[in-house]
């Protein structure tokens, strides 16, 4: 009896103590990170948290933050949760951030009728809802640099010109094994047109979240459909088992290509030499080179004020982090210029990011030359439609394997177009825009 | 008619028309199947001694492969210049770190718990569940790790034999998994048959009540038994771990032991192997061969038509003991 | 003392038989009425309203639903999660199809879908029992989530793949979407978990409730004393499937906003599983807090180093939280393992013969 008195008693400490929201910190620019390392899709998260964090940090060691303000950095663990990412973004809320990350599809399209209510703007970059590029319909969603059906494009251009022309895909037939989910089925329509354009014939292969640790049964499907190509649109376990069973069944893997979420280091690492020539878009820079990166090894990493292992700076994911933050750092900067306030809201940050230019050479001034193309945002274009280049494994690291690529924007923007009038008149009452446009300045 | 061309005819005829592709799925099958016994024979030992659904027994092939990737690493960091020596070394640790869980549960949960309702316990191995998916992202973090398989002499790459107008491939980890499994199977069975302890698992299986009264120890068993399913949890994990990475995503692979586990009926060992290979193959034919009529990706849900599919013909499963009722 | 039932006379049958036959009882759940009515609305935070108090009222109805079918009627499912998916699929397309209908109705005859194809899925236990039948629900939930993904016309061939809430107001006051305000929404949930929660206590009380114990007990037995087994079993799942449809489509409409088909998931069903073994099989008060144990402990775990001023990483927090969520499990199975509901049961016979317990 006396134990089930303590345990009720701990339950009544424990009631007590959950409603507490605590105060936040004056003068400051509060930057939330939703972040998973736990859970089936750690391995990708953490090096993006990590990424993201220290770049966020070392703005803060070596600057004092953007402007002279602080940054108020908290990691909010989501597990890649939609319901725990929503409980997140309410709990965060209170303290007026002025940009949020979901950093899961599924947030983010919780997120966004939400975002233009209480005023937050949302930075999915590159993944989300992709008719979000939209900003007349979606001012308050940014996913720069490339949407998803950027990325297929490019991709399929890639291949059109390793084929010697795209009008040599005539006949031939290309396979695509997806993440069984809105992530992976979003490229499906545009694939489809192409095929039609290109006359080339698609196979699909679907992997179900259940099943992304045992892919044989699909691996000998592409055995027995003999496609010249595969494209892979895969995120977590799914990625490195799918570069395993490729080379399992001797599928030429410089024909394997990977949009830029199947392009960590753990994703081609497990299989080591195997997976020599396996390619998959990027949009940043990779290696711990970049002046900015080794200030970060210098303020933030040496000085043990990150979770990262210092062998881990300067991989893929963990780069796309920093490319994360430095966008958001970018858009306070750009807010900051154009209101004149130190301590931007998020209104203002919706601004900022409106009238975001990095250009090859402030790429260099922030310390990342050549670490990303040259990157714009508009009021109409909340995304841009940036190039991204291919990358290839050598056996042990991520080389540089062609130019920029330039998206289709031809074959993408009537989807877009459509997608994003779709959702609004489907959303009945969705708002109209009534947010005012900026002058770059 | 085409429809019904298409499912009774037109697999019927790919079969034929590609050997090398049926052998090449049908051995696909048989090593899933093997690893999917693997998984359920830890259910199964479980079942049999505590009548516990152990639903921790996927979280605890987890832990036994990161308990050993991270023991791994932490010896090379430690000056252990062999790979190899490393390798066993904290594989043998591993071991004991298998038997201590073991030890603890029967401490912490089975002994207060005894005498419980079924689903009590079942609920029991849940709260194991999120503890040990706590207690290991705690220790070695959420990343993805490479399984040793080279420190640890396992094979690598594949055999390829020309056969039937076409090739069979098969991976060495793969034909290594399938022994590894049967070597394992074959010993415990003949520890359950031969030894005096698993005479005692056989008895406390049957009734604790009599087993206890002729004194046989059920705390002593139960230990036996969780430290068997560690045994089983390590090699699924070494397993898998090598087809594809350790991480917490492995977890979900305990639900392909459940269709298998009751297909085979919960308290059979063979009836786990028999059931694994059932659902194995099936599912690999199933999504091979049929699954492009739906679109593909049917193998989720496709073991537990099977399953169900034999438990309306019997319900106790297929060597499952009869469930006889009386008023 | 507190609790004293001694002289309270019931003179009718009806009132013998009412829902709260005993004064104190009246009070308390008045108090409590009123307090989620009146004061919770008035006093807190959006963040408790939409985080908590939602999700805790929405996942207590998804826990009667299963309660229904595993603690009254005995048979075990895991396809909860799918069920609330059905419901939520129905009411999404409801909505499209009757885009001025009134949207609480809706939700409400989504529930019938769910029912539907709840029965179909319950049709295995006419053979199958005890953790056999596990396979059969499981086949469901797999299936079914199969299908979320699978049947573009479920969705509205929407390109994301999930279901996005349009905003529907109900007398002109937003009620899903957006802009619908956390208090709204909360009332809404509150008043059709009250009013569900309520024809459940009667349902179970009465002949339907007692036969499906009987089935539970003994179903041999049942069927000896001239019950109709597949007629009661099937019923059994087709109410637990309309509760875990209304819940579901109340989790996507009042609280999510919008849904891909992983909310659906195998995990959704655990958890709701979880929350009746431990808050008890067969108590209607154990699936409220059960709900209240299983969806509150992590986040006020979260919250216990802020509160006292130490900084965890995230990672570390969560790590922990899990940890201390699975022993704190283990712990009430020990302590109690007829579920928390029995220790309210425990607290009231102290308060009845308090202060003199012998």
């Amino acid at each position: 009896m006396r134990i089930k008195m303590f345990g009720a008693a701990c339950a009544m400490a424990l009631v007590g103590s959950a409603f507490a929201i605590p105060a936040q910190a004056q003068d400051s620019i509060f930057i939330p990170l939703l972040s998973y390392r736990t859970g089936p899709f750690a391995g990708s998260g953490i090096p993006i948290a990590n990424g993201m964090n220290d770049y966020l940090s070392m703005l803060n060691e070596r600057d004092g933050g953007i402007g002279g303000v602080k940054i108020a950095i908290e990691e909010c663990e989501t597990g890649y949760d939609t319901n725990k990412g929503l409980e997140c973004y309410e709990k965060l809320k209170a303290k007026k951030p002025v940009v949020i990350n979901p950093y899961s599809t599924g947030i983010t399209l919780g997120l966004i009728p939400k975002a233009a209510v209480d005023k937050i703007p949302i930075l999915s970059m590159a993944y989300g809802l992709s008719a979000s590029a939209d900003g007349n319909n979606f001012p308050w969603i940014f996913n720069p640099p490339a949407t998803y059906w950027d990325g297929l494009s490019m991709i399929l251009k890639y291949i059109g010109e390793k084929e010697g022309g795209i009008d040599k895909l005539k006949g031939k037939t290309i396979g695509y094994i997806f993440f069984e989910g809105g992530y992976g089925r979003e490229p499906i329509p545009l694939l489809e047109n192409l095929a039609k354009d290109f006359g080339f014939e698609i196979k699909l292969y679907p992997v179900t979240a259940q099943e992304m640790q045992n892919q044989s049964a699909q691996w000998l499907n592409v055995r027995r459909d003999r496609p010249a190509w595969m494209i892979m649109w895969g995120w977590g376990a799914m990625n490195p088992t799918a570069v395993k069973e490729a080379a399992k069944i001797n599928f030429p893997m410089d024909k394997f290509v990977g949009v830029w979420w199947s392009g960590g280091e753990d994703d081609a690492r497990p299989a080591g030499a195997d997976a020599k020539g396996y390619l998959t878009l990027n949009m940043n820079g990779v290696g711990a080179q970049y002046p900015a990166i080794q200030d970060i090894m210098k303020h933030v990493v040496d000085k043990g004020k990150s979770q990262t292992a210092k062998d881990k700076v300067g991989e893929n994911l963990y780069n796309r982090g920093v490319m994360n933050s430095v966008l958001m750092a970018e858009a306070v900067l750009n807010a900051q210029k154009i209101t004149g306030r130190k301590a931007v809201t998020g209104e203002d940050v919706r601004r900022g990011f409106e009238t975001l230019e990095i250009s090859a050479a402030r790429w260099k001034e922030i310390g990342l030359g050549d670490f990303a193309g040259p990157l714009k945002v508009t009021c109409a274009n909340h995304n841009g439609h940036h190039a991204a280049y291919m990358q290839q494994w050598d056996g042990t690291k991520w080389v540089k394997a062609s130019d920029w690529i330039t998206p289709m924007t031809d074959k993408v923007q009537p989807l877009l177009t459509a997608a994003s009038t779709e959702y609004v008149t489907k959303a009945t009452g969705w708002p109209k825009r009534t947010e005012a446009c900026d002058k770059a300045s | 008619m085409n429809i019904l061309y298409r499912v009774f005819i037109d697999p019927f005829m790919q079969m034929g028309q590609a050997p090398d592709l049926l052998v090449q799925t049908l051995w696909e099958g048989l090593v899933a199947g093997v690893l999917y016994a693997l998984i359920a024979l830890g259910f199964v030992l479980i079942f049999k001694a505590s009548g516990v659904f152990n639903f921790a027994q996927g979280i605890m092939v987890v832990f036994a492969a990161l308990t050993l990737v991270g023991l791994h690493a932490l010896l090379r960091k430690w000056g252990v210049s062999s790979g190899m020596v490393a390798a066993y070394l904290a594989l043998a640790i591993t071991i004991v770190v298998m038997f201590a869980l073991a030890w603890c549960i029967e401490r912490a949960i089975l002994r207060p718990l005894v005498n419980q309702p079924d689903i009590i316990l079942f609920m029991a191995t849940f709260g194991l569940t999120y503890f040990l998916v706590g207690l290991g992202e705690l220790v070695f973090g959420g990343e993805p790790k490479s399984m040793i398989t080279e420190d640890l002499g396992l094979p690598r790459g594949a055999i390829e034999i020309k056969m039937l107008g076409g090739f069979v491939s098969l991976q060495k980890i793969d034909i290594a998994a399938a022994v590894i499994a049967s070597v394992m199977v074959t010993s415990l069975a003949l520890f359950f048959q031969k030894t005096r302890i698993g005479r005692a698992l056989r008895a406390v299986a049957d009734s604790h009540k009599a087993a206890l009264s002729v004194g046989i120890s059920l705390e002593q068993v139960w230990v036996v038994v969780w430290f068997a399913a560690g045994i089983v949890a390590l090699t699924t994990g070494i397993m898998w771990g090598a087809r594809s990475s350790v991480s917490f995503a492995l977890e979900i692979v305990a639900f392909k032991a459940l269709p298998v586990l009751v297909l085979g009926g919960l308290t059979s060992i063979p009836g786990a192997i028999v059931g694994g290979l059932i659902i194995g193959i099936g599912e690999k034919l199933g999504e091979f061969y049929w699954g492009p009529l739906l679109g593909s990706g049917i193998e989720a849900w496709f073991a537990y038509l099977i399953a169900l599919i034999f438990l309306l013909v019997r319900p106790q499963g297929l060597f499952g003991e009869r469930i006889i009722e009386r008023i | 003392m507190f609790y004293r039932e001694a002289g309270q006379y019931k003179t009718s049958y009806e009132a013998d038989q009412a829902t709260f036959p005993v004064l104190q009882d009246r009070i308390g759940m008045i108090v409590i009425l009123a307090v989620a009515f009146v004061v919770v609305p008035l006093t807190m935070s959006s963040f408790v309203i939409n985080s908590v108090l939602i999700p805790f009222l929405i996942f207590s109805l998804a826990a009667i639903g299963l309660n229904l079918l595993l603690g009254y009627a005995g048979q075990l499912s895991l396809g909860t999660g799918a069920f609330m998916g059905v419901g939520a699929y129905a009411c999404y397309k409801l909505t499209t199809i009757f885009p001025d209908a009134n949207i609480i109705l809706l939700i409400i005859v989504s529930g019938f879908a769910s029912a539907a194809i709840g029965t179909v899925f319950g049709l295995p236990s006419l053979r199958i029992k005890g953790f056999y039948l596990m396979v059969g629900t499981l086949a469901a939930q797999f299936f079914l989530s199969w299908c979320f993904i699978r049947i573009p016309w479920l969705y509205n061939n929407n390109v994301s793949g999930a279901i996005e809430v349009p905003t529907r107001a109900v007398f002109g006051i937003p009620v899903s979407g957006p802009n619908a305000t956390p208090v709204t929404r909360y009332l809404i949930v509150l008043t059709i978990v009250v009013v569900m929660t309520w024809i459940a206590s009667n349902l179970v009380r009465g002949r339907i409730g007692r036969m499906w114990m009987a089935v539970r007990d003994m179903d041999i037995a049942a069927e000896l004393i001239g019950i109709r087994l597949p007629r009661t079993k099937l019923l059994a799942f087709a109410v637990s499937s309309f509760y875990c449809g209304v819940a579901g489509a109340m989790m996507v409409f009042l609280w999510l906003g919008a849904a891909e088909p992983d909310a659906f998931n195998i995990n959704r069903s655990f958890l709701i599983l979880f929350m009746i073994i431990i808050g008890g099989l067969g108590s209607l008060i154990g699936s409220f807090i059960g709900a209240a144990f299983i969806w509150g402990l992590p986040i006020m775990l979260k919250s216990v180093p802020e509160t006292f001023g130490i900084s965890i990483g995230s990672a570390t927090l969560e790590h922990l939280q899990f940890m201390v969520v699975g022993a704190l499990i283990i712990f009430f199975l020990i302590v109690e393992p007829h579920g928390l509901a029995r220790l309210w049961q425990i607290a009231k016979q102290k308060l009845r013969v308090w202060p003199f317990p012998y």
